[in-house]
């Protein structure tokens, strides 16, 4: 246990002491909030939809909660090109230790980015429908950001330098962020795209996080949770893997 | 096996691919003694260590590190070795106490013996004063000396030292062999390393092995390497067992971990 929480608070003080990467991570989704959420607001209004950003807040929190996780994962890079990542491999501890007590640290991370990212959708104008349903918007935040995070750490054990970065980013994440109903409710997607959707388990995120915070669920709460958890055991387990294979 | 052959190597082999960066080799290092592993660049020196330390599976042959083996036990094998690697392995985002805290924790140092073996090892070195500045502030001697202090935390028996005075001034590289042979006398530590500086080599070590293409061509005390290559100093001793050509090596580290990824065909 103390091994994953010392693992778990180095990340959280890499997180606290470097500001530039908090405000970095924090712009992208405050700035899909902002342009999108205003930008199609009246549309979406007049098509009679409803308020666009009751809509789209739980989505961007989702987007915050993915690529600060994402990023946290991939950190493993950092650490294989700076070094540190040795300190930990020849250490006495098992291999799923590190990986737990650095998914944890780098889900945290990304709640806390979430929780930020939350607190300026409400300045934008968006309501919470269910305050008696706030802890669960606050389980599916925690297993958006361990999924993203396993997916990190999986993707941080298979690649050996930035330079296939933007590939992961154009290929993996934002893919996965634009087809999880994240911008536009599910069954505007029909065909292979709803296929794409469905396959995503962010979808499940999105969808749990909106139907707990304002809208309702789309697939249910039960099915959200139980696809989200499979999918973060899973990937659990395939990052464990991954992680375990690295040789330096 | 005896009780004092802390470090045993047998019949070590590791191929990629088709080119066979370890070939055949077969040593072992007493206990107390400092044991230097020499050789070209590319000889197989890191691979070597690497497969000690735990990182890196041999192809064929068996290690013994204090009785375990590393493929067999890895954290049993871990616990018994400190390692200073090649290149910084430091969080320079910790500070200096907490990059000590963080191995403390990892190997399994008692909670209680935490903060007084952090303050021993800091002021062995003598970066107690520093304790809370952070890594990424150190020049290069203090951060092989806070890495030199880390890997003592957990007393280990074996204590891995890849190249540690790199990049070092001269005075720097004499402090740090003076802590290492401290060590070696005072806590009865087996100390490996490598070093491409002869002359540290032929004043520390007990005993030399020098490895080329693979392959152990000779072992002995710096003494009597002398005497079979019948030179004055060690560099001759080595220059004429290893030949003049300059040897390729990929430039750094992290070269290397490439050049490993697209041999395993990884991305």
């Amino acid at each position: 246990m103390s091994i994953i929480y010392i693992l778990w608070l180095r990340q959280l003080k890499r997180y606290s002491r470097s500001r530039a990467r908090m405000l970095a991570s924090l712009a992208q989704p405050l700035l899909f909030l902002f342009a999108m959420g205003f930008g199609f607001g009246p549309t979406y209004q007049q098509a009679g939809n409803g308020n666009y950003i009751q809509f789209l807040a739980p989505g961007i929190v989702a987007m915050a909660i993915l690529f600060s996780a994402m990023f946290s994962g991939i950190e493993i890079l950092w650490d294989r090109q700076f070094g540190f990542l040795k300190e930990t491999l020849v250490a006495p501890v098992a291999r799923i230790q590190i990986v737990l007590g650095r998914t944890l640290g780098g889900a945290t991370v990304a709640m806390i980015q979430g929780l930020i990212v939350f607190v300026f959708c409400l300045m934008a104008g968006f309501r919470i429908q269910n305050y008696e349903l706030l802890p669960v918007a606050a389980a599916f935040m925690f297993l958006i950001a361990m999924l993203f995070a396993a997916v990190g750490t999986t993707v941080g054990s298979l690649i050996e330098d930035m330079q296939a970065f933007p590939l992961i980013m154009n290929f993996l994440v934002m893919p996965m962020f634009f087809f999880s109903g994240a911008l536009f409710p599910v069954r505007n997607l029909t065909g292979i795209l709803h296929g794409f959707l469905r396959l995503n388990p962010l979808t499940y995120g999105v969808d749990g996080l909106r139907g707990a915070l304002s809208h309702g669920f789309a697939f249910g709460i039960v099915p959200d949770f139980l696809l989200l958890g499979l999918a973060t055991l899973v990937l659990l387990a395939v990052g464990n893997y991954f992680f375990s294979r690295i040789e330096v | 096996m005896t009780r004092d052959k802390v470090i045993v190597a047998h019949n070590l082999v590791k191929t990629f691919k088709d080119f066979r960066a370890v070939d055949d080799i077969s040593f072992e290092v007493e206990a107390g003694k400092i044991f230097g592993f020499l050789g070209p660049n590319g000889a197989g020196k890191t691979t070597t260590i690497k497969m000690l330390t735990t990182t890196l599976a041999p192809t064929q042959g068996t290690i013994l590190l204090d009785g375990h083996d590393p493929q067999k036990a890895p954290l049993d094998a871990r616990r018994s070795f400190g390692i200073v690697f090649q290149d910084p392995s430091l969080d320079g985002e910790l500070t200096a106490g907490e990059n000590m805290k963080l191995h403390a924790v990892l190997y399994g140092v008692p909670r209680s013996e935490q903060a007084g073996r952090i303050e021993a090892a800091l002021k062995f070195v003598g970066l107690w004063d520093r304790k809370d500045s952070f890594a990424k502030t150190f020049s290069g001697g203090m951060k092989r000396r806070l890495e030199i202090a880390r890997a003592l935390l957990h007393t280990p028996r074996i204590l891995f030292l890849d190249e540690p005075t790199l990049g070092l001034d001269p005075q720097t590289r004499n402090h740090v062999w003076e802590y290492i042979q401290t060590l070696a006398r005072e806590k009865k530590m087996t100390v490996f390393f490598t070093t491409h500086y002869m002359d540290e080599a032929d004043r520390v070590a007990d005993e030399i092995a020098i490895i080329d293409r693979g392959k152990i061509v000779t072992r002995g005390s710096p003494a009597a390497l002398k005497e079979n290559a019948h030179t004055a100093t060690l560099e001759e001793a080595f220059i004429s067992l290893t030949g003049h050509a300059i040897r390729d090596e990929p430039a750094s580290a992290k070269d290397r971990t490439r050049a490993m990824g697209r041999i395993w065909g990884r991305i």
